[in-house]
């Protein structure tokens, strides 16, 4: 039995990705076993919510060349292969520009003397840990000016374990290859919009990253009772349900401020994010049918 | 007033903040706003990939642009031997196993890196790179001066090179016209694109939030703009939704060595105005927030102009 994905992505930032990851995992820990993953690297916040004791701290590395200058005979071939332009040549000698490096290894494969060997470089943490409730939980961190989030949440979801029932995914914003990385393989996407233009125009870029993972999706309407209908009329045009609407409410905003579990503080939400959870297994199974 | 190029290069402020949704477009919408009534600007949306800033400036667009770059292997099933290299090459899972006897292997093209790995892999020359487009971007007129903005397509690699283009293109269009000022809306997070949008500004202006993610996300984006060595104002908004986590901002900025420049009350003017595709200082220019952002751009300007002597 493989573990169920629920990624949880917004295209537009601070829409409520985390209150909505943190209170479903929250809810859905009381019946199931579940690992919660925060994959928003550069803004990680899932832990000041759900309070892991973290019990494991390890780098996250990428593997980039060091070229041995004296078996280096200066053929240029690494250079030429490097997509990314990593390496460059200054009269005999390669220079490595490791922020550049994807790490894809090609330089060490067509070296043709063996001139190169490949040597970790730390990009950040991944950090592993329980919380009380029992949530197994992983998230990473991105050092202070290091470019590339992915590497770093492609080795957090090598974490997933499949004897765990259900992950949760907390992705970053946005709507290219970070999000792409988080929810590629997910079962099910949670989008959380807010009825703003803003949350329309972003929500439709993540409905056109759905259309090529081709996940099943729902959105989650946050701060309801701001803004226009515009999200809902949009919807309505498509085959993406709105699952939950979650008003605007100067509590919750001050309860989130403070670092609260949505669903601790109004439990009321508990019983309305086990239905969503319903509704998820509802559509996977539709989804699964259709395919079959 | 500041009303012309002091050094012959154009000032540059970037809004940015960490975490996303602290208010970055609706602010950088009213210094545009707030800005072009003394001083010309050249004006960029540097979150390409939820780009909303000529959704409240009345953005029209002049031209359109192609944005390509990055590449995506294809595998020729004609010449595919089936040997595996490809698969074993790849450190991203992007080749896909022969479905079924006969069947050549695929690259699946979402999780493909672009590196080309495969292709110097393959001993029968069967995998090629292909360009793609990553999205298009746009020189438009809005309001209150030239607009460089862009989508990215959704799904798409390279948004920190889609950045670097538009942000040139404002540079050399700044300079061309001795427009003085560029101002830069940024995006969240601390990683490739913000670093392209950050780089080359005179001052950075941050839009915290109070509460837990916001301090926390702050304090990162401080150290990424300290490390580009770029000075830095930070402003409050919606200071008044919990004053416990203002305080906490103010400490934080304290201990850095940094002031808070502004501080935004919660205002149903912000959502309201973006409705009206305003920024609010035009929409309603005696609101609350619209008072307390007109403050922030009175101390901006003189502080970006001033050849950083206060800094």
């Amino acid at each position: 039995m493989n573990t169920i994905k629920i990624a949880v992505a917004s295209g537009k930032g601070g829409t409520g990705k985390t209150m909505v990851a943190t209170s479903l995992a929250a809810c859905l820990d009381k019946y199931y076993s579940v690992q919660f993953l925060d994959c928003d690297v550069e803004a990680p916040n899932a832990h000041l919510f759900l309070k892991p004791e973290i019990d494991s701290i390890q780098s996250a590395e990428i593997l980039v060349p060091e070229v041995d200058q004296v078996a280096c005979t200066g053929c240029g071939k690494c250079v030429e292969v490097c997509e990314f332009h990593a390496l460059a040549q200054m009269g005999d000698q390669i220079l490595l520009f490791p922020q550049l490096c994807h790490g894809c290894g090609s330089c060490q494969r067509v070296c043709p003397v063996n001139a190169i060997h490949e040597i970790p470089r730390k990009i950040g943490n991944l950090r592993s840990g329980k919380v009380r409730s029992g949530i197994r939980f992983h998230t990473g961190d991105l050092t202070i000016s290091e470019p590339m989030p992915t590497p770093i949440i492609r080795q957090l979801k090598s974490r997933i374990t499949n004897e765990t029932r259900i992950t949760i995914l907390d992705s970053p914003p946005g709507a290219s290859c970070a999000v792409v990385a988080t929810i590629h393989d997910a079962d099910f996407v949670i989008l959380v919009t807010e009825p703003t233009p803003f949350g329309l125009h972003d929500l439709k870029q993540m409905l056109g990253v759905l259309d090529q993972t081709g996940s099943p999706g729902g959105v989650i309407i946050n701060r309801d009772g701001i803004g226009d209908v515009r999200v809902e009329d949009y919807l309505d045009q498509t085959s993406c349900p709105v699952m939950m609407k979650i008003p605007y409410q100067a509590e919750i905003a001050v309860g989130l401020a403070k670092g609260k579990i949505l669903s601790d503080f109004i439990p009321q939400y508990q019983s309305e994010f086990l239905n969503l959870y319903k509704k998820i297994l509802e559509m996977i199974e539709d989804k699964e049918q259709v395919g079959a | 007033m500041i009303a012309k190029m002091q050094t012959g290069k154009a000032k540059q402020c970037v809004i940015l903040s960490g975490k996303g949704g602290t208010g970055k477009t609706s602010i950088s919408a009213s210094l545009m706003h707030l800005s072009s009534q003394n001083i010309s600007g050249v004006y960029v949306d540097a979150d390409v990939d939820a780009a909303n800033l000529a959704l409240v400036t009345a953005a029209v667009p002049q031209e359109t642009h192609e944005f390509s770059g990055s590449k995506l292997a294809v595998i020729d099933p004609l010449f595919c031997s089936s040997c595996g290299s490809c698969f074993d090459v790849c450190r991203y899972d992007a080749i896909q196993e022969p479905v079924k006897e006969q069947a050549s292997y695929q690259v699946i093209d979402l999780l493909c890196d672009g590196c080309a790995a495969c292709v110097h892999a393959c001993p029968e020359s069967a995998i090629r790179m292909v360009v793609q487009q990553d999205g298009e971007w746009y020189h438009s007129i809005s309001a209150y001066g030239d607009l460089f903005h862009a989508e990215l397509f959704p799904a798409a690699e390279n948004t920190g090179k889609l950045v670097t283009t538009i942000k040139q293109e404002a540079v050399s269009f700044a300079e061309k016209h001795q427009i003085p000022l560029i101002i830069v809306d940024g995006p969240p997070g601390i990683g490739c694109p913000v670093i392209s949008a950050s780089t080359g500004a005179d001052l950075a202006l941050l839009v915290a939030e109070p509460g837990v993610s916001g301090k926390h996300d702050l304090e990162r984006i401080i150290q990424t703009l300290e490390h580009l060595k770029i000075p830095i104002l930070i402003c409050i908004n919606k200071y008044d939704i919990y004053p416990e986590g203002t305080d906490a901002i103010k400490r934080l900025a304290n201990s850095y060595g940094y002031q808070i420049i502004g501080e935004i009350p919660f205002d149903d003017a912000i959502p309201n105005a973006m409705v009206q595709a305003k920024p609010v200082t035009e929409f309603a220019p005696e609101s609350p927030a619209s008072l307390a952002i007109q403050k922030i751009c009175e101390v901006i300007l003189p502080v970006l102009f001033s050849d950083g002597g206060n800094l």
